[in-house]
């Protein structure tokens, strides 16, 4: 489904040690798993995994596809067009594009000092990136919100200039940019430093110049990872419940994210209602990805 | 690094532009934690954690832990050994599936438990009948827990299996190993650092977890409440330090997950 | 220990990689699957190992049917292309590992697996490695134990994968005169994979060559080499030229090419019917001598001396012809009459 988030693992192509589908067909009893192989545990391995998906993943997931439609179609819209509902997923939605399109310079210029730049504390901030990836994300709400209430260390300086950040909109997308930070900057890592240097070089010998190289050389190469790291993090943003709901003052109408009308619904027991508000977060983020994907694909002319 | 001034000059310029991010954007929250936590001094931020529901939080994240890491890496281990030593239909399918709960929000992770095991769930009025309770309640929390920390472990390892290849399985095979004898004596040495590194990012968030268990907790204090969902009863009754004590503890798993994450990586590229 | 192996097939979706193998190896043998890349040798090595799994087909080894025992039971010695050593064991674990993994009953106490390792490190002349990893140890070394492991199994029947694929070229040669005289002195049955036909030539009693899942032909060194069984091998060993000709009245005819034609007397073999045929010459199977420039039909191009000859491109036609030529008054740019002596032809 989430396709984009696959690009993790490297899929090689067919290994010739494949076995078809056919061999399977005329094997003794007992053999079947031999046929796959030499290597035993397939059965085993296979059943342990499909039980561990099925019964952890795919059983619940399916609860969730199905009982929205307990309301009926109409009553499905009725549910999902409320004013605070339709508030919600705007903000969940335009709140975690603009928090990631905001983050991706950020995530470039971290990868990129992270790749070229060779200097003592490296390897340190190296690992601070992975910090919102480890930080509880309750720990990082609170934190955030002691940081940017109107009398915290960088709330107060920004509140003398006017701007308020804790309990407002900007809040929800401050907190949806420090989640999706390390998405950016280890999506494209790796593709940076595959990079060969040489095309620059050369580049640089046919006498562009660094923001020419830039721009020309650099940035098209980057450009697949930038858009798989900007779909990463924005799939987390959306679905970000715990760093946000501290700062965001949570005001129906205005700072009020989608999960949170779910946790909403969830406690006056209208489970289906819950239950349409996720359907509706979970298909709008695949159609989503599916269409950064897609672009992902026409910047890669293959 | 190399060229003339102007080159030097924006290389310290990106480097000094990089540093300031990560410290300000990054950097400042964890300290900001830590100053609030110890804004009264040692004293009270110690005795906000001596506290018997603080404790009684941290007692049952570290069961919820201990239930849930294991399950999730042994399903991990299983996955990654059949999609990375086997073709078979549907394999490309199977390695889609187990990202999936990353993509989905951890609100939803809690609610898919309650559509099942609530009150008003599709088993809740059986579960009822029989005095079984599952949401609100430890089963609750441990399947949210799963659902969210699910593929961790299967996806620091399959990268790593699937580069390593099955040829020293082979040769133990071929060298009349047992697939136990294979497994324990060859893959596992061959993976214990991903494997650890995974059980132990698994084991983060497992701790740290916050919107899916708190859909399905109920917040019974002393009975079901986290240590993450004991910082935000504390916050809401504006007991900022202890609040701030329990938050800060739970950083420091994170960093301690962090180090030795960094140390696991050092440590043979990764193997 | 014998191997028979009888109409053996496997696909791979809809690639054939073996089809209808017939093989047979005595015990005490030393034979090599030689073939191209993709040509199915590998995969035949790994059928035979149980490591793959044929579609039809017998295989027997010690007269024993394989069929259904797993490669843990089948107790046969496999080399691996990349050698495939445990790489958190230490040189002495890795040799070690096949007697340590044996049943209770069968397993040798631990002194004695520790003097069957020693004894065998010191026969593959590396005792003094025993504590390091395969990591901490050049090419030639690893390969040595990933031997010394195979064998330490007393395996009836080794198989080695492109054992020698890895190395370079000065290590290669030391080592293949060694793996020769090991495979007498232990009196092992040994197959081997190898896309180097020099290789095959210096080790194996007999060479299979493979082409495209078939064995092409299987036979002596020296008779692969001067009888090809077709055109795949003849085009495959011994770096020949290969032209188009005619086969008719006895004699072969280049035309259009300017050679004069060859006698059927004078040529190793041809086949029985006259026609479109292919013929294979070898490079010191040439002969060229200088002529006026109304008499030449060839131009050498480029000549540099070969142990006491001279090694020559000459360009007839639009081709360029690799001779290998006896001292001579030839030199670079000398026009020159171009002859062979004989010739291998194969119905085209």
């Amino acid at each position: 489904m989430m396709a984009a988030c696959s690009t993790a693992f490297t899929s090689r192509a067919a290994d010739a040690m494949a076995a078809p589908p056919s061999a399977a067909l005329r094997t003794r009893p007992g053999s079947l798993a031999s046929r796959r192989g030499p290597l035993p545990g397939f059965g085993l391995s296979l059943g342990v995994a499909l039980f561990w998906l099925s019964a952890l993943v795919l059983i619940p997931l399916g609860a969730l596809l199905l009982r929205p439609w307990e309301l009926g179609v109409s009553g499905l819209w009725r549910s999902l067009s409320e004013p605070r509902v339709l508030a919600a997923l705007r903000l969940s939605f335009l709140g975690a594009l603009t928090a990631s399109a905001v983050t991706l310079p950020f995530g470039l210029l971290l990868a990129w000092v992270l790749v070229r730049d060779r200097f003592p504390g490296r390897r340190l901030l190296d690992a601070m990136v992975d910090l919102p990836f480890a930080l509880p994300t309750a720990v990082a709400g609170l934190a955030l919100t002691a940081l940017y209430a109107p009398n915290g260390w960088l709330g107060a300086p920004l509140a003398a200039l006017g701007v308020k950040v804790a309990y407002t909109p900007l809040g929800v997308i401050l907190a949806m940019a420090f989640v999706g930070l390390p998405f950016i900057v280890r999506t494209v890592e790796p593709v940076l430093r595959d990079l060969p240097r040489e095309a620059e070089e050369a580049a640089a010998t046919l006498g562009a110049s660094r923001p020419q190289i830039l721009w020309r050389v650099v940035l098209p190469a980057l450009a697949p990872a930038l858009l798989a790291g900007f779909a990463m993090a924005s799939a987390r943003a959306i679905g970000e419940y715990g760093s946000v709901i501290f700062i965001a003052g949570n005001m129906p109408m205005v700072s009020e994210i989608a999960p949170l009308v779910i946790v909403t619904r969830l406690e006056q027991f209208d489970y289906a209602g819950a239950a349409a508000v996720g359907l509706a977060m979970l298909a709008l983020s695949f159609l989503l990805l599916l269409a950064l994907n897609l672009a992902t694909r026409f910047w890669r002319p293959v | 690094m190399h060229g003339g001034r102007s080159s030097l000059a924006g290389t310290l310029l990106l480097r000094g532009l990089a540093v300031l991010v990560l410290v300000l954007f990054l950097g400042l929250p964890l300290l900001a934690v830590l100053a609030e936590a110890l804004r009264r001094g040692a004293g009270p931020a110690l005795a906000a954690l001596a506290d018997p529901d603080a404790l009684a939080s941290i007692r049952l994240t570290l069961l919820v832990a201990a239930i849930t890491v294991p399950v999730n890496t042994v399903g991990g281990l299983a996955a990654a050994w059949c999609i990375t030593r086997f073709r078979f239909p549907g394999r490309a399918l199977l390695l889609a599936l187990i990202e999936l709960p990353f993509s989905v929000s951890p609100v939803i992770s809690g609610l898919v438990w309650v559509l099942l095991f609530g009150s008003a769930g599709w088993f809740g009025p059986w579960l009822e009948e029989r005095g079984l309770q599952i949401v609100f309640a430890l089963p609750g929390l441990v399947l949210a827990t799963l659902f969210v920390t699910f593929p961790f472990v299967a996806r620091t390892l399959i990268p790593l299996m699937q580069e390593q290849g099955a040829t020293a399985e082979e040769a133990a095979a071929t060298l009349g190993a047992s697939g136990w004898q294979s497994f324990f004596r060859v893959t596992l040495p061959q993976i214990r650092w991903a494997l650890l590194s995974g059980v132990l990012l698994c084991n983060a968030r497992a701790m740290g977890e916050f919107g899916a268990v708190s859909v399905v907790s109920g917040h019974i204090r002393g009975e079901t409440n986290t240590m993450p969902l004991h910082i935000e009863i504390l916050y809401n009754e504006y007991q900022f330090v202890g609040a701030f004590a329990v938050a800060a503890l739970l950083a420091l798993l994170a960093l301690v997950t962090l180090a030795a994450k960094m140390v696991l990586e050092r440590r043979g590229g990764g193997a | 220990m014998s191997v028979i192996i009888r109409g053996l097939s496997r696909r791979f979706g809809s690639a054939q990689a073996l089809q209808d193998i017939e093989l047979s190896v005595r015990a005490g043998e030393f034979v090599a699957l030689l073939g191209p890349s993709g040509s199915g040798k590998t995969t035949l090595l790994r059928i035979l190992a149980g490591l793959d799994f044929a579609d039809g087909g017998t295989v027997q080894i010690g007269g024993v049917p394989m069929e259904g025992v797993p490669a843990r039971r089948r107790g046969i010695g496999f080399v691996f292309q990349n050698y495939a050593l445990f790489r958190h064991m230490t040189v002495f674990e890795n040799v070690a590992f096949g007697l340590r993994v044996r049943p209770r009953a069968s397993r040798p106490p631990e002194a004695e697996i520790a003097a069957r390792v020693r004894r065998l490190l010191e026969r593959m002349g590396i005792p003094e490695l025993e504590r390091r990893l395969p990591e901490q140890i050049s090419g030639g070394q690893r390969q040595r134990v990933a031997l010394a492991r195979a064998l330490a199994i007393e395996p009836p029947l080794l198989l080695l994968d492109e054992p020698f694929g890895a190395l370079d070229a000065a290590v290669r040669h030391g080592l293949r005169r060694w793996l020769r005289e090991l495979h007498n002195e232990m009196s092992l049955t040994s197959l081997f994979v190898t896309h180097d036909q020099e290789e095959a030539m210096a080790l194996a009693d007999r060479v299979a060559v493979l082409q495209a899942g078939r064995i092409a032909q299987i036979d002596t060194p020296e008779m692969v080499l001067e009888r090809p069984a077709n055109a795949f091998v003849a085009g495959f060993l011994g770096q020949a030229a290969r032209l188009p000709a005619m086969l008719r009245d006895g004699a072969v005819d280049f035309a259009p090419l300017p050679l004069p034609p060859l006698p059927r007397e004078a040529l190793v073999s041809a086949p029985d019917r006259d026609g479109p045929v292919q013929a294979f010459i070898r490079a010191h199977e040439w002969r060229a001598e200088p002529a006026a420039p109304g008499q030449a039909n060839a131009v050498l191009r480029s000549a540099r001396p070969s142990g006491g000859m001279l090694q020559a491109d000459i360009a007839l036609g639009e081709l360029t012809v690799e001779a290998l030529l006896p001292a001579g008054p030839l030199r670079a740019g000398s026009p020159c009459l171009l002859r062979p002596l004989t010739a291998r032809l194969f119905p085209a």
